[in-house]
């Protein structure tokens, strides 16, 4: 009973995971090319979503703190704030370029498995045994 | 309408439905938007192996797994029930670059000429994809989040440490698009 209320309680997740994947895969986001293109300033494309994702984002966060909305059940919204250490420059870096020769960052890995692209979970399994070595040998890492 | 729908879709249609991820996650359960932790939940769920950055209950995290799965399964519906008949439409420049390496097909969403089960034996599918991958990983932990995380979630909520990161990323993937890239292909 408690395991059916736990996955029935995440099943809304996965609707929104499946819409987004949808979006994804449509608009070419989890294209290795238009990385590329984005990465040689040869198209507008990928600006443009990340600058309109982040602009719908940006509005959306203001009005919840604005107008004190709450989440569906009831709670009070919390946003954990971030907090600087050096791992968003040194760790930022690496992961770019991870990102520019995969193509993808973590959710369009997903996707393009999704999509067919089966060898890729190969490329899923080195980022899960990537983070296994930075959780390894964290506390030896400049942060 | 499905005709429609088969398109590609433009940055200004996808671009703000990405966005609005960010409220329906805060409105249907406090959940703050970010991929890569589902790498650390996977660690943490299947390989702990005494590392203490992994003993956490994961299990309260584990809506974020089911949000990823959604992602795969949004993947294999988008392939096979809302494909877009036409390869992918690039810049020229970029065409007559990779056309250099030998990389003509644009039907999948990855170069498969230089991305397939084969190719993983051979010095570039090994750097692309799987030290790709082990950067994408370590890096994105390290970072504390990706470009969900940092570039979306962090920049919506103000945050200057995800401005930072969301440089960082630029910055990385400049250099390796333009300078690393064109040494791997070459090989």
């Amino acid at each position: 009973m408690v395991q059916r209320s736990f996955s029935f309680a995440n099943m809304k997740y996965l609707l929104v995971g499946t819409l987004f994947g949808i979006v994804f895969v449509k608009a070419e986001i989890i294209s290795w090319f238009r990385i590329q293109e984005m990465f040689r300033l040869q198209s507008f494309h990928m600006y443009g979503v990340i600058g309109s994702a982040v602009l719908i984002g940006m509005v959306s966060v203001w009005l919840i703190k604005k107008f004190k909305v709450k989440t569906l059940s009831g709670e009070p919204i919390f946003i954990q704030p971030k907090q600087f250490n050096k791992g968003q420059i040194y760790g930022g870096v690496l992961f770019g370029f991870g990102w520019a020769l995969t193509g993808a960052c973590p959710g369009p890995l997903f996707a393009q498995i999704g999509n067919g692209a089966t060898v890729i979970v190969v490329t899923l399994l080195s980022a899960i045994a990537g983070t296994w070595f930075y959780g390894l040998i964290r506390e030896k890492l400049p942060h | 309408m499905l005709d429609f729908i088969k398109q590609p879709w433009p940055w200004y249609i996808a671009g703000p439905l990405i966005g609005l991820t960010v409220p329906a996650l805060l409105l249907l359960g406090n959940k703050s938007f970010g991929i890569s932790s589902s790498l650390r939940h996977i660690c943490a769920a299947c390989i702990p192996a005494n590392v203490s950055f992994f003993k956490y209950d994961w299990k309260k995290e584990a809506w974020n797994l089911f949000f990823v799965l959604g992602i795969f399964f949004g993947g294999l519906l988008a392939s096979n029930f809302l494909a877009n008949s036409q390869p992918v439409q690039v810049n020229e420049k970029l065409v007559a670059e990779l056309a250099g390496y030998g990389i003509s097909n644009y039907d999948n969403l990855v170069p498969t000429e230089i991305m397939n089960w084969s190719s993983l034996l051979t010095l570039k599918g090994f750097l692309l994809m799987v030290i790709g991958g082990f950067l994408v990983g370590f890096g994105t932990r390290y970072a504390g989040g990706c470009t969900s995380g940092h570039a979306i979630m962090g920049l919506s909520n103000l945050q200057w440490p995800s401005l930072v990161a969301t440089i960082c990323f630029m910055v990385g993937g400049f250099f390796a698009a333009n300078l690393l890239l064109p040494l791997i292909l070459s090989f």
